[in-house]
């Protein structure tokens, strides 16, 4: 059932930019077509790209926010995280958890 | 006049005329209007629904730019339950890398919020590790469940042996003593969980236990908003009704017993949901037009009445899905575009 709404009505998660919709949906309660447009205006594409897996690739790829192939030497998982809250200006729960265990900050100021 | 192929709410096929299943589509319509005191769909929203019946391929889809977020229910169980074998972090990535997923929700065999609450901290490490090597939102979830807190399963004598002796006010004591022993599985969990570094929590398949449910589940949102404004929060519904079971509770002075979806969410964004998503169940012995129009007219007047992000519950049994064990991909498809379009949905 989960592959077949995926293909049938999904924005295709980490294939294109569902994933980043989503975000906006869960954390800022923001309607589909809003968290389209917050989303393709911070990547500097088209709504219509959004759902392109083509497109969303090379973006994906461009931007190093982490992509289903992914080649060494990339982002994965948390490190893309860190970027996709720097890009999209949101908050991300388990990166600031990250930072703290870390005391990023900190270190980065000493 | 042609025939249509088409199945029953049971899932099994049957050959309808185009004269039936235009019957069956405003006899759909009409039955969630007059019940929920709604509009019913469109004669255009009607045509619509006729033409997706009337196709023949196997499967529909959205038009292009129409494609809505995913938001799932137990997701890394379904894969349990189907015997594979995975550890969640393996179904996680499954979820992540083969199925298209939007989000990913880690979540316990046993769904509920009472039974995490002892072996949470076996799954904070789970998720942690899950959330080092995924990328899409990652939730977690369980159901409020409030049936484990009756006799013989939890501490509550059991309403439903009160009720039928004309224990009333036993009855409903015993209900509100376990709305709030819930209310604080439910924070702990969510809290348990939101500190672990999950980006939200999902309460689904609530009310299933009628009005107490609810208001369990609404009381824990409202204290998770407050105590984590960040937090994202989705609740998914048991069914299109609440079931008056204690009779007199409310919330923020609404009287929670009878409420329909448009009502519902209104409740749940007040507390601090973000994702709404409500269940329309299947009637089994009657035919998916049937079952698809009336869905879509509550599901409509739902997202109507929203602010915040409507994921209908298109799952088995819910949402013009027929009750089968084993979806047919015919019907899903037809219920999953048409909710998305006619419904305007945010995701499913």
């Amino acid at each position: 059932m989960h592959a077949a709404h995926a293909i049938v009505s999904g924005m295709g998660g980490l294939r294109t930019a569902g994933d980043l919709v989503a975000r906006l949906q869960l954390n800022r309660a923001m309607k589909i077509d809003a968290a389209k447009k917050y989303v393709a205006d911070k990547l500097r594409v088209s709504v219509a790209d959004l759902a392109d897996p083509v497109a969303m690739r090379e973006v994906r790829e461009d931007m190093d926010i982490g992509t289903l192939n992914e080649c060494p030497g990339v982002s994965k998982g948390i490190d893309a995280k860190f970027r996709i809250a720097e890009i999209l200006d949101l908050e991300i729960n388990c990166v600031n958890l990250f930072k703290q265990r870390v005391n990023f900050g900190s270190q980065k100021e000493s | 006049m042609g025939k249509i192929q088409t199945r029953m709410g049971d899932g099994r096929r049957v050959e309808l005329t185009e004269a039936k299943v235009r019957s069956d589509l405003e006899e759909g319509t009409n039955d969630a209007a007059d019940r929920a005191k709604v509009s019913p769909l469109t004669p255009d929203e009607i045509e619509y629904l006729f033409e997706i019946h009337q196709c023949t391929d196997k499967a529909v889809s959205v038009e292009q730019g129409k494609e809505v977020c995913l938001t799932y229910d137990s997701s890394t169980t379904k894969l349990k339950r189907a015997h594979i074998s995975l550890s969640k972090i393996q179904s996680l990535q499954v979820l992540e890398r083969a199925l298209g997923a939007d989000s990913l929700e880690l979540a316990h065999i046993d769904y509920s919020f009472k039974p995490v609450k002892p072996i949470v901290v076996f799954e904070q490490p789970i998720l942690e590790q899950a959330l080092l090597i995924t990328i899409p939102p990652l939730l977690y979830g369980a159901m409020p469940n409030l049936g484990l807190y009756s006799q013989p399963n939890g501490p509550c004598p059991n309403p439903m042996d009160l009720l039928p002796q004309g224990k009333i006010s036993e009855a409903k004591a015993s209900f509100e003593a376990a709305v709030e022993l819930a209310i604080k599985d439910m924070v702990y969990v969510g809290s348990q969980m939101y500190e672990t570094g999950a980006d939200g929590i999902n309460f689904d398949t609530t009310a299933a236990a009628g009005d107490p449910e609810f208001l369990a589940a609404l009381r824990a949102v409202e204290i998770l908003r407050k105590k984590y404004p960040e937090m994202g929060i989705e609740m998914g519904m048991a069914s299109e009704f609440i079931l008056g079971l204690h009779g007199d509770l409310t919330y923020d002075g609404v009287r929670l017993a009878g409420l329909y979806p448009h009502d519902q969410v209104k409740l749940a964004q007040k507390a601090g949901v973000t994702i709404f998503g409500p269940a329309i169940n299947i009637i089994s012995n009657r035919s998916l037009p049937f079952n698809l129009a009336r869905s879509i007219t509550y599901t409509k007047a739902c997202t109507e009445a929203a602010d915040i992000p409507i994921h209908a519950a298109v799952g088995m049994g819910v949402c013009g899905i027929p009750l089968a064990i084993t979806p047919p991909v015919d019907a899903l498809s037809r219920a999953s575009k048409a909710h998305v379009e006619i419904c305007r949905l945010d995701g499913l």
